[in-house]
């Protein structure tokens, strides 16, 4: 049998996390050491950049762990964004434009599970009618010259802000990105610890077997498709009413599809999916400081980073993950 | 007063579009008994399980539970009622643990959690009460079917079963895995357990069951026991005439070897050499079995001949010819027919029709195609014609044929394989899951290929297929042909032995 390989394969499977992890850790210690106002900035960046990313990709990891594709995730930022943008500039309330971005999210996860789960239409074609929807919607009403009512603000959490490094990236943040963490934790507990979670797995998995223990199938799909949508609504609420602070056309720029890459590359875990969001958030992180530093590389290239990241990792890492085997299939009842 | 039963419907009546798949229906359970639904495929016998088990809702009927009338509308109306099945194609989600799928559905929580310590603990308990060995913590999908099975047995017990459905049980089984799911069985009724065990093997259906009901085209043909029928008897209830159980054929009439292989080694998927030095050669007018538990080489080695996987080294010649590596169109060009094992996955296109299904091997030459144009009267045609000649049962030759009953699916592959008149026919498992009058069929046109000079390779888990069928047969063991003898001059237990690895000089002292 061939097995010169497996020891080392095992090695990196255990322990490969840790050992990227303590890498990355004595990178960002030499580089503080080296330029601690940059490296601070970079990777406070990081953590915010990757918010409405890991958003996006759990809110495509609960539809998928139910066995719907949502490739509309694009279109429900981008109306979240505006609608609570809209808000802001109507109540100046920032919460309530907030939970308004949520619910437009919301309500376009109703949409698609309307169409993927009860009129059955191909999956890929639902989200793509809620992406164009959503560019059209905002395109049409969007009109220049509304002004904001202000953004959310950094909350900084007492002596923990203070901490060197660690206190201005983690703890030194504004509400959405906080409660953003706490989501991730919230959705891997819910979907690995909890009757919830059992039961939207085995739908995704083998929706017939748990139709047959009495799960009703077209409810848990239904569900997790909202609550995402709700997910992908509050990363349109962060770009507008936390990171910008104002609403342009087309401004998720095809986060909503990295965050399906996101998503894919961590695994349909959460906690993977956050690993990967914090990923490519360096890595736009990173676009922004070296043009800060103003490396000799055209601009045009330099952003090109998140996407590259994108294509590198979806053809060469993610081979053996394993989507939910019933993702993208319609259930039928006999 | 009438006696009380544990379960009973009256009246079902269930109709599908074009089929009325049970008419008027009437079954009883007995507290502790196992009775067995016996029928051809499609008789209604799944059908009447899934409409008890609320997967179905019948056109009418009614039910009763310890003579209560009661309502049934979904699966979940039917585990409240003690009712549990086990379905011919298990329903386990295969990336789950063993206690994950036991307790999906029904799970015990503490505060917002899964209390999985707990749910072990009942499942361990379980386990030693009724005597089914699980691991909780193994995934499913790791597991060999008989030990699925049991997971699923234990699933239901789980939910507190007081009536279980085994469906087709033990078509995946091997014999010794059947014998131990018998003796499951008994153990289950002994506490009270009432079974109802649909199947359609003769042999086995009149070892375990206390009654047995037979079914007929949607209907109730009676009610019999063991001790008042037997084999042929039951097989007359199912097939609504005499069948013939044995297979009838003259001597054989071997002539020139058509497929020779020699010194054949073959990989699997883990590179592990799983057929190692393979040698036979089957002749023009004869029938070759090959013997063996399932895993021991058969499937790679048929892999191998038909050109779905590498030869490692070794020849292979067809009438003389070297086959090409990996070449199927090769073999089909020269006349061989396959009857594949799996016949969803290799035998047919499930959502084409059976017409286009009929002409899949030879689609791409006159008459089927005039150049890249494809002929469709000629594939109707040809499709109305070996529907006719090999009475595959359908309404008509444009439905899909994942839409026909298992006997027909495989009549539609037979039909196929066997109307090119083939040099070298490779049957393998040609009868797995099929009832007594599709089995009788297919034996009949196997033998009949034979008989018109064909060499047939006969591959099977039923030693009785082998032993009735074949002319000479080969044993493997652990990708070795362990002995080749002439099918009239050995035993069942002979050959047994040599399946399991005693030698075979010593099998045959």
């Amino acid at each position: 049998m061939n097995t010169t390989r497996a020891p080392f394969k095992l090695f990196l499977a255990r322990w490969g996390w840790f050992v990227g992890l303590g890498a990355l850790l004595i990178l960002a210690l030499v580089s503080y050491g080296r330029n601690p106002t940059s490296t601070e900035a970079v990777l406070a960046s990081t953590v915010r950049q990757a918010t409405p990313l890991v958003l996006g990709a759990l809110c495509g990891l609960w539809g998928e762990r139910s066995a719907v594709i949502n490739i509309g995730i694009e279109g429900q930022m981008l109306l979240a964004a505006f609608i609570g943008f809209l808000v802001n500039v109507w109540t100046g309330n920032l919460l309530i434009a907030v939970l308004a971005g949520a619910l437009t999210g919301a309500l376009l996860g109703a949409l698609l599970a309307f169409m993927s789960v009860t009129l059955k239409i191909d999956q890929i074609i639902g989200g793509t009618v809620i992406n164009i929807l959503a560019l059209g919607l905002t395109g049409y009403f969007y009109q220049q010259g509304l002004t904001t009512q202000g953004k959310l603000q950094p909350i900084p959490l007492g002596p923990l802000a203070d901490i060197p490094l660690i206190g201005q990236v983690l703890f030194n943040n504004p509400p959405i990105t906080y409660l953003t963490i706490l989501i991730v934790f919230i959705s891997h507990y819910i979907l690995f610890y909890t009757r919830w979670g059992l039961r939207t797995r085995a739908v995704g998995e083998h929706p017939r077997a748990a139709d047959t223990l009495g799960i009703n199938v077209y409810l848990m799909r239904y569900v997790n498709v909202i609550m995402g949508g709700a997910l992908a609504g509050l990363a349109g609420a962060f770009l507008t009413l936390e990171a910008v602070g104002s609403f342009e056309r087309a401004m998720t720029n095809g986060r909503g599809f990295v965050a399906l890459a996101v998503m894919i590359f961590g695994k349909w875990t959460p906690l993977g999916s956050w690993g990967a969001a914090l990923l490519f958030g360096f890595a736009t992180a990173m676009q922004t400081q070296l043009q800060f530093m103003g490396v000799n590389i055209p601009h045009q290239f330099i952003g090109m980073l998140p996407y590259l990241l994108t294509i590198v990792v979806l053809a060469g890492f993610v081979g053996r993950a394993r989507p939910p085997a019933a993702d993208g299939v319609p259930y039928e009842k006999e | 007063m009438s006696e009380t039963f544990v379960l009973e419907v009256r009246n079902i009546t269930k109709r599908f579009p074009g089929v009325l798949a049970n008419d008027r229906v009437n079954f009883t359970l007995r507290k502790g008994e196992i009775h067995t639904l016996l029928g051809e495929n499609g008789a209604g016998k799944s059908t009447l399980m899934n409409i008890v088990y609320g997967l179905y809702s019948p056109d009418e009927g009614e039910f009763f539970i310890d003579g209560q009338p009661v309502d049934i509308k979904n699966p979940h109306d039917a585990i409240q009622q003690g009712i549990g099945m086990v379905h011919q194609h298990f329903m386990l989600v295969p990336v789950f643990t063993v206690l994950e799928n036991i307790i999906l559905g029904s799970e015990v929580t503490r505060g917002t959690s899964l209390d999985l310590t707990k749910a072990r603990e009942q499942v361990n308990a379980l386990s030693r009460e009724y005597g089914l060995e699980v691991a909780p913590d193994a995934i499913v999908e790791d597991l060999p079917v008989g030990v699925q099975q049991r997971v699923e047995i234990v699933k239901a017990l789980y939910r507190k079963v007081k009536i279980l459905v085994l469906d087709e049980p033990t078509a995946v089984l091997t014999p010794q895995e059947a014998e131990d799911l018998f003796r499951i069985m008994r153990h289950l009724t002994e506490r009270g357990v009432s079974i109802i065990f649909i199947s359609h093997k003769l042999k086995e259906v009149l070892a375990i069951s206390d009654r047995i009901t037979v079914m007929r085209r949607g209907q109730v043909v009676g009610t019999t026991t063991p001790a008042d029928t037997n084999e042929s008897g039951l097989a007359a209830m199912m097939v609504g005439r005499q069948v013939v159980l044995q297979v009838d054929k003259g001597p054989a009439q071997p002539a020139e070897a058509v497929l020779t292989v020699k010194d054949l080694h073959v990989l699997d998927e883990r590179h592990l050499d799983v057929v190692r030095g393979v040698s036979f050669a089957v002749h023009s007018g004869e029938i070759l079995g090959i013997a063996g538990v399932q895993g021991n080489g058969q499937t790679e080695l048929v892999e191998a001949l038909t050109g779905l996987r590498k030869v490692e080294s070794g020849s292979v010649t067809l009438d003389g010819a070297p086959v090409p590596p990996r070449d199927p169109r090769f073999l089909f060009e020269r006349g061989m027919a396959h009857i594949p094992e799996d016949r969803h996955k290799h035998g047919l296109v499930l959502p084409y029709s059976i017409a286009d299904n009929l002409a899949l091997v030879a689609y791409y030459k006159p008459p089927f195609a005039n150049g890249i144009q494809r002929n469709e009267q000629a594939i109707i045609e040809n499709a109305v014609h070996l529907i006719e000649q090999y009475d595959i049962r359908t309404p008509g030759e444009l439905l899909p044929a994942g839409n026909l009953s298992g006997g027909n699916q495989q009549k539609v592959i037979v039909a196929r394989e066997l109307s090119r008149a083939p040099r070298f026919l490779l049957a393998n498992q040609p009868t797995r899951g099929l009832d007594v009058g599709s089995i009788e069929y297919i034996h009949k046109q196997i033998v009949a290929a034979r008989d018109s000079g064909a060499a047939v390779l006969l591959i099977s888990a039923e030693l009785d297929e082998i032993m009735s069928l074949a002319d000479r047969i080969a044993v493997m063991f652990h990708g070795e042909i362990v002995a080749i003898v002439e099918a009239g001059k050995v035993t069942k237990e002979q050959l047994g032995l040599m399946m399991t690895g005693t030698s075979a000089a010593e099998a045959l002292a």
